[in-house]
């Protein structure tokens, strides 16, 4: 019979186990992929002009999507939050909606959004069908719903108390956030538009079926991967991969090290 | 003067019923009740952060029931002195100063005087991850004192501090009150602090505020 030692030892053991091969898995499958290309191959796909439009349009578009997420993200985040109201946890639920429908669901409702009338009016202003502001509008679609999760948390981890004293001192509530709440909830911030920046990096399926898949137009990074399967050029293809795969760490060890100090 | 007339706030099953007290100015008042009894949400309702459903709440017979909490001139020292985490100790003293656009060496001068009173003066620079308890605390009545309020409503300021530091404290606020003739309001749950505090001690039970001594 074990000792209670060695009961807690094996558990623990086997705990490490499933982590050490799960975290295996991931890692065998960035290697094979960084393995299958050569640094020659990768420059040379990387200096291809599609390539470069796509790269910068990625940046370009990300970096929009980011900043709108995080204005709609701030506000959003804060009402549910601090708000107490009648629906709020319909309202929570609703705002979850785009992080679980099929991502092509998203992009077709987009499309058929556009064809309604009032679609066609917005359209007439400021055109989103197959456009670079479809792309964005795409990306924001799922981006920003999580960053208005991070933003809720980040919320829900500063005291109001802090606020309320704001308020007794002279401070309306808008104030008191802008001057006390904000400043705090900093990391939170960066945290929830890099969130939205690295979703949207890899969003593919909405701007597939909203924005298109134009070459110099409107192609963003998964659509290069895509373009480039679909021709048989697996080597381009992985060559975008692996770019794509070293913004993401560098935006996940971004968050991790705000994260670390929220 | 505080003065609370039949004041009722609701909220699901808890609830204040007609809540009625007068501290006059220049008195010391500690109201005392167990815990979730209603002493915090009566504390906020006289600063302005909650709004009663019927009653009024006067400060210096001024009717202040619908006016907003910047405006009541109060001074209001929260549990954990809730410190405004990305502010030095010079800003979070001078910060009611600033919002009221005083001239700067003013700002400066009672920013000074205050750290000063409260012995706070080598602190001015420190961010307030860097204090202490019992520092956060004197900070944070630096802060609600710095634009002069008529009142000034203490939250369990003094619930998460050692004995010792608990004393002094105790010392400081009433020290402090004396020399400013404030009216202060101040909850707690310790008979002794209120022995050492107390020209008024009220007790909070079922809903209800009556005068203890």
């Amino acid at each position: 019979m074990s000792s209670p030692r060695s009961r807690l030892s094996s558990f623990w053991i086997a705990l490490g186990l499933i982590t050490g091969l799960y975290l295996l898995f991931i890692l065998s499958m960035l290697a094979a992929t960084a393995a299958y290309t050569t640094p020659g191959h990768w420059w040379r796909a990387l200096a291809a002009r599609e390539i470069r439009y796509s790269i910068g349009l990625s940046l370009a578009t990300c970096t929009a999507t980011a900043l709108l997420s995080l204005l709609l993200a701030v506000p959003v985040g804060y009402l549910l939050s601090r708000g107490r109201f009648r629906g709020k946890s319909m309202l929570d639920a609703a705002l979850d909606v785009p992080i679980v429908l099929p991502p092509m669901v998203v992009g077709l409702c987009l499309l058929i959004l556009f064809q309604t009338p009032f679609g066609r009016a917005v359209e007439s202003v400021v055109p989103f069908t197959y456009t670079v502001a479809g792309v964005v509008l795409a990306q924001f679609v799922i981006g920003a719903a999580f960053a208005v999760r991070t933003m809720r948390g980040t919320f829900d981890h500063l005291s109001p108390r802090p606020e309320n004293v704001a308020m007794t001192l002279g401070c309306s509530r808008g104030r008191a956030v802008w001057l006390v709440t904000l400043p705090a909830a900093r990391r939170g911030m960066f945290a929830a538009a890099s969130i939205a920046w690295a979703r949207s990096l890899g969003e593919f399926g909405p701007i597939l079926v909203f924005a298109g898949a134009t070459r110099m137009k409107t192609e963003v990074l998964p659509t290069s991967v895509w373009l480039e399967l679909s021709v048989g050029n697996l080597e381009a293809a992985v060559a975008v991969s692996i770019l794509m795969v070293a913004l993401a760490m560098v935006v996940l060890v971004a968050v991790r090290l705000a994260g670390e100090k929220v | 003067m505080i003065r609370l007339e039949n004041i009722s706030w609701h909220a699901g099953a808890f609830r204040l019923e007609n809540v009625s007290f007068e501290i006059p100015t220049g008195r010391y008042a500690v109201l005392m009740g167990r815990t979730g009894c209603g002493k915090t949400t009566l504390l906020e309702i006289i600063c302005g952060l909650r709004q009663p459903a019927s009653g009024a709440v006067k400060i210096d017979s001024r009717d202040v029931t619908g006016e907003p909490p910047g405006v009541r001139g109060i001074g209001y020292v929260p549990q954990d002195g809730a410190m405004f985490p990305t502010m030095t100790v010079r800003e979070q003293i001078g910060f009611a100063l600033r919002l009221r656009r005083r001239p700067i060496a003013e700002i400066e001068q009672r920013v000074g005087e205050l750290a000063e009173h409260l012995g706070v003066t080598s602190l001015l620079h420190r961010l307030p991850h860097d204090l202490s308890g019992g520092e956060r605390q004197r900070v944070a009545l630096g802060r609600a004192l710095a634009a002069k309020p008529s009142v000034l409503l203490l939250d369990e300021p003094l619930s998460a501090l050692d004995e010792d530091l608990r004393d002094d404290l105790a010392s400081l606020l009433k020290r402090i009150q004396r020399e400013l003739g404030i009216t202060a309001l101040h909850i707690t749950h310790s008979a002794r602090e209120a022995a050492q505090l107390a020209d008024l001690l009220f007790r909070l039970d079922d809903g209800k505020v009556r005068e203890a001594s």
